[in-house]
Protein backbone atom coordinates (compact mmCIF):
# COMPACT_ATOMS: atom_id res chain seq x y z
CA UNK A 1 0.00 0.00 0.00
CA UNK A 2 1.63 3.34 -0.98
CA UNK A 3 1.61 6.52 1.11
CA UNK A 4 -0.75 8.62 0.25
CA UNK A 5 -1.17 12.71 0.61
CA UNK A 6 -4.89 13.60 1.93
CA UNK A 7 -4.63 17.13 2.71
CA UNK A 8 -6.78 17.54 5.59
CA UNK A 9 -8.65 21.38 5.41
CA UNK A 10 -7.41 23.66 7.87
CA UNK A 11 -9.74 23.18 11.31
CA UNK A 12 -9.83 27.52 12.44
CA UNK A 13 -11.34 28.87 9.46
CA UNK A 14 -13.61 26.06 9.03
CA UNK A 15 -14.90 26.58 12.99
CA UNK A 16 -15.03 30.39 11.82
CA UNK A 17 -16.79 30.00 8.92
CA UNK A 18 -19.28 28.08 10.75
CA UNK A 19 -20.02 30.61 13.65
CA UNK A 20 -20.36 33.09 11.14
CA UNK A 21 -22.54 31.23 8.87
CA UNK A 22 -24.92 31.00 12.18
CA UNK A 23 -24.34 34.70 13.10
CA UNK A 24 -25.27 35.13 9.00
CA UNK A 25 -28.39 33.38 9.47
CA UNK A 26 -29.98 34.66 12.80
CA UNK A 27 -29.21 37.84 11.10
CA UNK A 28 -31.99 36.98 8.72
CA UNK A 29 -34.05 35.94 11.18
CA UNK A 30 -33.94 38.45 13.94
CA UNK A 31 -36.91 36.75 15.43
CA UNK A 32 -34.79 33.83 16.83
CA UNK A 33 -32.74 35.95 18.67
CA UNK A 34 -35.09 38.85 20.11
CA UNK A 35 -37.83 36.07 21.23
CA UNK A 36 -35.50 34.88 24.45
CA UNK A 37 -34.93 38.31 24.79
CA UNK A 38 -38.59 39.38 25.34
CA UNK A 39 -39.15 36.22 27.15
CA UNK A 40 -36.38 37.33 29.52
CA UNK A 41 -38.05 40.72 30.63
CA UNK A 42 -41.29 39.31 30.61
CA UNK A 43 -40.53 36.67 33.16
CA UNK A 44 -38.90 38.75 35.41
CA UNK A 45 -41.93 41.44 35.31
CA UNK A 46 -44.22 38.79 36.34
CA UNK A 47 -42.76 38.43 39.80
CA UNK A 48 -43.58 41.72 40.95
CA UNK A 49 -46.65 41.26 40.07
CA UNK A 50 -47.16 38.03 41.68
CA UNK A 51 -44.95 39.21 45.15
CA UNK A 52 -45.95 43.10 45.24
CA UNK A 53 -43.99 45.76 44.26
CA UNK A 54 -42.27 47.17 47.46
CA UNK A 55 -38.89 47.96 47.20
CA UNK A 56 -37.01 45.94 49.40
CA UNK A 57 -39.00 42.72 48.55
CA UNK A 58 -37.67 43.73 44.69
CA UNK A 59 -34.01 44.31 46.04
CA UNK A 60 -34.56 41.27 48.07
CA UNK A 61 -35.69 38.79 45.27
CA UNK A 62 -34.11 40.49 42.31
CA UNK A 63 -30.71 38.26 41.88
CA UNK A 64 -32.73 35.65 42.41
CA UNK A 65 -35.47 36.55 39.61
CA UNK A 66 -33.08 37.79 36.75
CA UNK A 67 -30.89 34.37 37.06
CA UNK A 68 -33.94 32.06 36.68
CA UNK A 69 -35.29 34.56 33.92
CA UNK A 70 -32.32 34.22 32.56
CA UNK A 71 -31.94 30.29 32.88
CA UNK A 72 -35.76 29.83 31.14
CA UNK A 73 -34.66 32.14 28.00
CA UNK A 74 -31.67 30.13 27.50
CA UNK A 75 -33.57 26.60 27.68
CA UNK A 76 -36.06 28.71 25.62
CA UNK A 77 -32.96 29.04 22.66
CA UNK A 78 -31.33 26.04 23.28
CA UNK A 79 -34.19 23.89 21.44
CA UNK A 80 -33.07 25.71 18.28
CA UNK A 81 -29.29 25.14 18.52
CA UNK A 82 -29.02 22.28 16.17
CA UNK A 83 -32.77 21.68 14.80
CA UNK A 84 -32.24 24.07 11.90
CA UNK A 85 -29.40 21.94 10.69
CA UNK A 86 -30.89 18.72 11.13
CA UNK A 87 -34.31 19.13 9.16
CA UNK A 88 -32.43 20.96 6.55
CA UNK A 89 -30.01 18.23 6.05
CA UNK A 90 -26.76 20.53 7.15
CA UNK A 91 -26.41 18.81 9.80
CA UNK A 92 -24.99 15.63 8.07
CA UNK A 93 -22.96 17.62 5.82
CA UNK A 94 -21.30 18.75 9.63
CA UNK A 95 -20.85 15.09 9.77
CA UNK A 96 -19.19 13.88 6.97
CA UNK A 97 -16.65 17.08 7.01
CA UNK A 98 -13.54 16.29 7.55
CA UNK A 99 -12.65 18.45 10.33
CA UNK A 100 -13.56 16.77 13.95
CA UNK A 101 -16.52 17.22 15.08
CA UNK A 102 -15.75 18.60 18.22
CA UNK A 103 -14.01 21.49 17.22
CA UNK A 104 -17.46 22.04 14.96
CA UNK A 105 -19.90 21.26 18.25
CA UNK A 106 -17.67 24.08 19.84
CA UNK A 107 -18.01 26.41 17.15
CA UNK A 108 -22.37 25.82 17.15
CA UNK A 109 -22.12 26.33 20.65
CA UNK A 110 -20.09 29.28 20.48
CA UNK A 111 -22.14 31.00 17.85
CA UNK A 112 -25.59 30.09 20.00
CA UNK A 113 -23.83 31.82 22.82
CA UNK A 114 -22.89 34.74 21.34
CA UNK A 115 -26.85 34.96 19.87
CA UNK A 116 -28.37 34.01 23.34
CA UNK A 117 -26.61 34.16 26.22
CA UNK A 118 -24.32 37.52 25.40
CA UNK A 119 -27.40 39.87 24.43
CA UNK A 120 -29.45 38.44 27.96
CA UNK A 121 -25.96 39.48 29.65
CA UNK A 122 -26.25 42.80 28.08
CA UNK A 123 -29.75 43.22 28.49
CA UNK A 124 -29.40 42.18 32.60
CA UNK A 125 -28.74 45.76 33.55
CA UNK A 126 -31.87 47.24 32.36
CA UNK A 127 -33.97 44.29 34.22
CA UNK A 128 -31.55 44.79 37.10
CA UNK A 129 -32.31 48.64 37.06
CA UNK A 130 -36.10 47.99 38.20
CA UNK A 131 -35.64 45.85 40.67
CA UNK A 132 -33.46 48.47 42.11
CA UNK A 133 -30.16 46.59 42.67
CA UNK A 134 -27.07 48.73 43.33
CA UNK A 135 -24.55 49.29 40.50
CA UNK A 136 -21.96 47.70 42.04
CA UNK A 137 -23.91 44.52 42.44
CA UNK A 138 -25.07 44.83 38.76
CA UNK A 139 -21.80 44.54 38.18
CA UNK A 140 -21.31 40.85 39.65
CA UNK A 141 -24.76 40.19 38.13
CA UNK A 142 -23.40 40.27 34.31
CA UNK A 143 -20.17 38.46 35.36
CA UNK A 144 -21.87 35.60 36.85
CA UNK A 145 -24.26 35.73 33.85
CA UNK A 146 -21.63 35.90 31.86
CA UNK A 147 -19.92 33.01 32.98
CA UNK A 148 -23.13 31.05 33.19
CA UNK A 149 -24.92 31.17 30.10
CA UNK A 150 -21.98 30.32 28.44
CA UNK A 151 -21.85 27.03 30.64
CA UNK A 152 -25.54 26.76 30.04
CA UNK A 153 -25.09 27.02 25.90
CA UNK A 154 -22.13 24.11 26.75
CA UNK A 155 -24.49 22.22 28.68
CA UNK A 156 -27.27 22.87 26.74
CA UNK A 157 -25.41 21.70 23.33
CA UNK A 158 -25.30 18.68 25.09
CA UNK A 159 -28.71 18.05 25.66
CA UNK A 160 -29.57 19.60 22.44
CA UNK A 161 -28.00 17.14 20.47
CA UNK A 162 -29.43 14.24 22.81
CA UNK A 163 -32.94 15.12 21.78
CA UNK A 164 -32.59 16.73 18.34
CA UNK A 165 -34.06 14.03 16.48
CA UNK A 166 -36.69 13.25 18.62
CA UNK A 167 -40.25 14.80 18.46
CA UNK A 168 -40.84 16.78 21.04
CA UNK A 169 -37.43 16.66 21.98
CA UNK A 170 -37.85 20.40 23.95
CA UNK A 171 -39.69 19.04 27.14
CA UNK A 172 -37.16 16.21 27.38
CA UNK A 173 -34.32 18.83 27.08
CA UNK A 174 -35.42 21.02 29.78
CA UNK A 175 -35.43 17.98 31.68
CA UNK A 176 -32.60 16.98 30.79
CA UNK A 177 -30.90 20.34 31.39
CA UNK A 178 -32.69 21.50 34.56
CA UNK A 179 -31.01 19.28 37.32
CA UNK A 180 -27.32 19.49 35.78
CA UNK A 181 -27.72 23.28 35.23
CA UNK A 182 -28.97 23.81 39.63
CA UNK A 183 -25.15 24.22 41.06
CA UNK A 184 -25.46 27.37 38.15
CA UNK A 185 -28.08 28.49 39.73
CA UNK A 186 -27.37 28.47 43.29
CA UNK A 187 -24.28 29.74 42.88
CA UNK A 188 -24.70 32.82 40.31
CA UNK A 189 -27.99 34.03 42.55
CA UNK A 190 -26.41 33.18 45.85
CA UNK A 191 -23.26 35.08 44.62
CA UNK A 192 -25.50 38.18 43.41
CA UNK A 193 -26.91 37.76 46.35
CA UNK A 194 -23.73 37.92 48.92
CA UNK A 195 -22.63 41.01 46.99
CA UNK A 196 -25.96 42.70 48.03
CA UNK A 197 -25.45 42.10 51.16
CA UNK A 198 -21.58 43.66 51.05
CA UNK A 199 -20.08 40.25 51.53
CA UNK A 200 -17.24 38.60 49.51
CA UNK A 201 -18.16 37.19 46.08
CA UNK A 202 -14.86 35.91 44.45
CA UNK A 203 -15.59 32.20 45.65
CA UNK A 204 -18.78 31.98 43.59
CA UNK A 205 -17.28 33.08 40.58
CA UNK A 206 -14.34 31.07 40.52
CA UNK A 207 -17.03 28.05 40.92
CA UNK A 208 -19.00 29.70 37.81
CA UNK A 209 -15.49 30.33 35.98
CA UNK A 210 -14.92 26.56 36.93
CA UNK A 211 -17.48 25.14 35.49
CA UNK A 212 -17.24 27.43 32.05
CA UNK A 213 -13.45 25.92 31.95
CA UNK A 214 -14.66 22.53 32.78
CA UNK A 215 -17.69 22.87 29.83
CA UNK A 216 -15.14 24.36 27.45
CA UNK A 217 -13.06 21.17 27.53
CA UNK A 218 -15.44 18.22 27.94
CA UNK A 219 -18.57 19.33 26.51
CA UNK A 220 -17.81 19.74 22.79
CA UNK A 221 -16.68 15.63 23.00
CA UNK A 222 -19.98 14.84 24.69
CA UNK A 223 -21.48 16.63 22.01
CA UNK A 224 -20.16 15.41 19.02
CA UNK A 225 -20.92 11.87 20.48
CA UNK A 226 -24.45 12.77 20.79
CA UNK A 227 -24.91 14.23 17.55
CA UNK A 228 -23.44 11.27 16.17
CA UNK A 229 -25.93 8.92 17.81
CA UNK A 230 -28.93 11.28 17.24
CA UNK A 231 -28.14 10.97 13.66
CA UNK A 232 -28.16 7.14 13.03
CA UNK B 1 -2.80 6.61 -8.41
CA UNK B 2 -6.65 5.76 -8.85
CA UNK B 3 -8.51 4.79 -6.03
CA UNK B 4 -10.62 2.33 -5.01
CA UNK B 5 -13.20 1.48 -2.35
CA UNK B 6 -14.08 -2.10 -0.74
CA UNK B 7 -17.34 -3.19 1.16
CA UNK B 8 -16.60 -6.94 2.68
CA UNK B 9 -19.28 -8.41 4.48
CA UNK B 10 -21.25 -5.80 5.42
CA UNK B 11 -24.86 -6.58 7.32
CA UNK B 12 -26.84 -3.89 8.47
CA UNK B 13 -29.86 -4.52 10.27
CA UNK B 14 -32.26 -1.57 11.52
CA UNK B 15 -35.24 -2.46 14.29
CA UNK B 16 -35.52 -6.13 14.00
CA UNK B 17 -35.08 -5.82 10.35
CA UNK B 18 -31.71 -7.01 8.53
CA UNK B 19 -31.88 -5.16 5.38
CA UNK B 20 -28.92 -6.92 4.33
CA UNK B 21 -26.53 -9.52 4.82
CA UNK B 22 -22.95 -10.09 3.83
CA UNK B 23 -22.74 -7.52 0.90
CA UNK B 24 -19.34 -7.54 -0.67
CA UNK B 25 -18.78 -4.98 -3.38
CA UNK B 26 -15.86 -2.84 -4.45
CA UNK B 27 -16.17 0.63 -6.18
CA UNK B 28 -13.17 1.45 -8.41
CA UNK B 29 -12.36 4.52 -10.73
CA UNK B 30 -14.17 5.37 -13.76
CA UNK B 31 -16.47 2.95 -13.00
CA UNK B 32 -20.61 3.87 -11.76
CA UNK B 33 -21.27 1.68 -8.68
CA UNK B 34 -25.32 1.91 -9.08
CA UNK B 35 -27.47 0.50 -6.02
CA UNK B 36 -31.08 -0.65 -7.09
CA UNK B 37 -33.84 -1.85 -5.32
CA UNK B 38 -36.91 -1.17 -4.03
CA UNK B 39 -38.23 1.28 -1.86
CA UNK B 40 -37.39 0.71 1.50
CA UNK B 41 -34.49 -1.71 0.53
CA UNK B 42 -32.09 0.15 2.04
CA UNK B 43 -30.19 1.72 -0.41
CA UNK B 44 -29.66 4.97 2.10
CA UNK B 45 -29.26 2.82 4.95
CA UNK B 46 -26.16 1.85 2.96
CA UNK B 47 -25.08 5.05 1.64
CA UNK B 48 -25.34 6.43 4.99
CA UNK B 49 -23.19 3.30 6.42
CA UNK B 50 -20.53 3.39 3.79
CA UNK B 51 -20.43 7.24 5.20
CA UNK B 52 -20.02 6.10 8.72
CA UNK B 53 -23.63 8.01 9.98
CA UNK B 54 -24.82 4.54 11.01
CA UNK B 55 -23.38 1.43 12.19
CA UNK B 56 -22.63 -1.82 10.79
CA UNK B 57 -23.66 -4.83 12.33
CA UNK B 58 -20.99 -6.75 10.85
CA UNK B 59 -18.65 -6.00 7.62
CA UNK B 60 -15.87 -3.09 6.50
CA UNK B 61 -15.49 -0.43 4.56
CA UNK B 62 -11.55 -0.02 3.16
CA UNK B 63 -10.56 2.94 1.38
CA UNK B 64 -7.40 3.11 -0.35
CA UNK B 65 -7.04 -0.25 1.55
CA UNK B 66 -7.20 2.07 5.32
CA UNK B 67 -10.61 1.60 7.47
CA UNK B 68 -12.56 4.16 6.51
CA UNK B 69 -13.88 4.19 10.44
CA UNK B 70 -10.63 4.00 11.58
CA UNK B 71 -9.51 6.88 9.18
CA UNK B 72 -12.80 8.54 9.03
CA UNK B 73 -11.06 12.14 8.48
CA UNK B 74 -8.88 10.93 5.26
CA UNK B 75 -11.87 9.74 4.17
CA UNK B 76 -14.43 12.21 4.45
CA UNK B 77 -11.27 14.70 3.10
CA UNK B 78 -12.18 12.93 -0.38
CA UNK B 79 -15.95 11.93 0.11
CA UNK B 80 -18.76 14.55 -1.45
CA UNK B 81 -22.54 13.15 -0.31
CA UNK B 82 -25.51 14.35 -1.43
CA UNK B 83 -28.38 13.23 0.23
CA UNK B 84 -32.13 13.66 0.48
CA UNK B 85 -32.26 16.46 2.19
CA UNK B 86 -29.95 19.68 0.57
CA UNK B 87 -28.03 20.33 3.20
CA UNK B 88 -28.30 24.45 2.93
CA UNK B 89 -29.49 27.11 4.95
CA UNK B 90 -32.72 28.21 2.97
CA UNK B 91 -32.09 31.78 4.44
CA UNK B 92 -28.91 31.73 2.70
CA UNK B 93 -28.38 32.62 -0.58
CA UNK B 94 -26.47 29.98 -3.10
CA UNK B 95 -23.30 31.93 -3.37
CA UNK B 96 -23.29 32.33 0.61
CA UNK B 97 -24.52 28.25 0.93
CA UNK B 98 -21.27 27.05 -1.31
CA UNK B 99 -18.81 29.83 0.37
CA UNK B 100 -19.87 28.14 3.58
CA UNK B 101 -19.38 24.67 2.02
CA UNK B 102 -16.13 25.50 0.40
CA UNK B 103 -14.83 27.37 3.82
CA UNK B 104 -15.69 23.97 5.86
CA UNK B 105 -14.36 21.34 3.39
CA UNK B 106 -11.19 24.09 2.72
CA UNK B 107 -11.87 23.95 -1.01
CA UNK B 108 -10.98 26.74 -3.82
CA UNK B 109 -14.14 28.68 -4.84
CA UNK B 110 -12.16 29.61 -8.30
CA UNK B 111 -14.70 27.82 -10.18
CA UNK B 112 -17.96 29.19 -8.04
CA UNK B 113 -19.27 31.32 -10.96
CA UNK B 114 -18.35 28.78 -13.91
CA UNK B 115 -20.15 25.83 -11.85
CA UNK B 116 -23.18 27.99 -11.34
CA UNK B 117 -23.59 29.08 -14.88
CA UNK B 118 -23.52 25.55 -15.74
CA UNK B 119 -26.16 24.61 -13.55
CA UNK B 120 -28.39 27.79 -14.79
CA UNK B 121 -28.28 29.51 -11.21
CA UNK B 122 -26.14 32.36 -11.92
CA UNK B 123 -29.15 34.50 -12.41
CA UNK B 124 -30.28 33.24 -8.70
CA UNK B 125 -27.06 33.39 -7.06
CA UNK B 126 -27.61 36.78 -4.70
CA UNK B 127 -31.54 35.43 -3.86
CA UNK B 128 -32.29 33.43 -0.22
CA UNK B 129 -32.67 29.60 -1.57
CA UNK B 130 -36.06 29.49 0.16
CA UNK B 131 -37.26 31.74 -2.87
CA UNK B 132 -35.70 29.02 -4.75
CA UNK B 133 -37.82 26.46 -6.13
CA UNK B 134 -37.05 22.19 -4.77
CA UNK B 135 -35.45 21.98 -7.93
CA UNK B 136 -33.37 24.91 -7.94
CA UNK B 137 -32.18 24.04 -4.45
CA UNK B 138 -31.46 20.21 -5.81
CA UNK B 139 -28.77 22.30 -8.49
CA UNK B 140 -27.22 24.14 -5.58
CA UNK B 141 -26.55 21.26 -4.00
CA UNK B 142 -25.68 19.62 -7.43
CA UNK B 143 -22.84 22.53 -7.06
CA UNK B 144 -21.15 21.01 -4.27
CA UNK B 145 -19.72 18.16 -6.09
CA UNK B 146 -17.41 19.44 -9.17
CA UNK B 147 -16.50 22.62 -6.41
CA UNK B 148 -15.51 20.46 -3.76
CA UNK B 149 -12.53 18.20 -5.83
CA UNK B 150 -13.73 14.71 -3.84
CA UNK B 151 -12.45 12.00 -5.41
CA UNK B 152 -15.60 9.81 -4.44
CA UNK B 153 -19.06 11.21 -5.33
CA UNK B 154 -21.90 9.31 -2.81
CA UNK B 155 -25.19 10.23 -4.39
CA UNK B 156 -28.76 9.22 -2.96
CA UNK B 157 -31.43 9.53 -5.49
CA UNK B 158 -29.86 12.76 -7.46
CA UNK B 159 -32.43 13.00 -9.88
CA UNK B 160 -35.46 13.85 -7.58
CA UNK B 161 -37.00 17.17 -8.29
CA UNK B 162 -34.66 17.83 -11.50
CA UNK B 163 -36.09 18.41 -15.10
CA UNK B 164 -35.38 16.51 -17.80
CA UNK B 165 -32.42 18.56 -18.55
CA UNK B 166 -31.37 18.56 -15.19
CA UNK B 167 -31.43 14.98 -15.03
CA UNK B 168 -28.64 15.13 -18.26
CA UNK B 169 -27.01 17.39 -16.74
CA UNK B 170 -25.94 15.63 -13.45
CA UNK B 171 -25.76 12.20 -15.99
CA UNK B 172 -23.20 14.37 -17.92
CA UNK B 173 -21.43 15.62 -14.32
CA UNK B 174 -20.85 11.91 -13.83
CA UNK B 175 -19.57 10.49 -16.57
CA UNK B 176 -17.05 13.92 -16.51
CA UNK B 177 -16.32 12.83 -13.29
CA UNK B 178 -15.65 8.95 -13.98
CA UNK B 179 -13.71 10.21 -17.43
CA UNK B 180 -11.53 11.99 -14.90
CA UNK B 181 -10.76 8.62 -12.44
CA UNK B 182 -13.13 9.50 -9.83
CA UNK B 183 -15.88 7.27 -8.40
CA UNK B 184 -19.58 7.65 -8.11
CA UNK B 185 -21.43 5.44 -5.97
CA UNK B 186 -25.08 6.10 -6.31
CA UNK B 187 -28.61 5.39 -5.42
CA UNK B 188 -31.27 5.48 -7.88
CA UNK B 189 -34.22 4.25 -9.33
CA UNK B 190 -34.55 5.97 -12.61
CA UNK B 191 -32.88 3.78 -15.39
CA UNK B 192 -29.72 5.27 -16.01
CA UNK B 193 -28.02 5.91 -19.55
CA UNK B 194 -24.37 6.35 -19.17
CA UNK B 195 -21.55 6.30 -21.46
CA UNK B 196 -19.19 5.06 -18.29
CA UNK B 197 -19.30 1.13 -17.03
CA UNK B 198 -21.83 0.42 -14.66
CA UNK B 199 -21.90 -1.68 -12.11
CA UNK B 200 -24.81 -2.76 -10.22
CA UNK B 201 -25.20 -3.89 -6.96
CA UNK B 202 -29.13 -5.12 -6.06
CA UNK B 203 -31.17 -4.72 -2.68
CA UNK B 204 -33.46 -6.85 -1.93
Amino acid sequence: MSERETSLPDLLPGAYALVRRDLRVAWKRPGDVFNPLIFFAMVATLFPLATGPSPEQLAFSGPGVVWVAALLAMLLSLNGLFWSDFEDGSLEQLLVSPLPLPALALAKTIAHWLLSGLPLVIVSPAIAMTYRLPGAVIGVLMLTLMLGTLSLSLLGAIGAALTVGLPRGAALLSLVILPLAMPLLVFGARTVSFVAAGDSYAAGVYFLAAYAVLGLSLAPFATAAALRISNE
Amino acid sequence: MSSTLTASGLTLIRGDRCLFRDLSFAAVAGELLLLEGPNGSGKTSLLRAILGLIELEAGAIHWDGASARDRRQEFHANVAWLAHRVGLKADLTPVENLRFAAALGGWSTADLDAVLERLKLDKLKSLPLRLLSAGQQRRVALARLPLSGATLWILDEPFTNLDREGRELVLKMVAEHLAARGLCIMAAHHDIELAAPVQRVVLQ
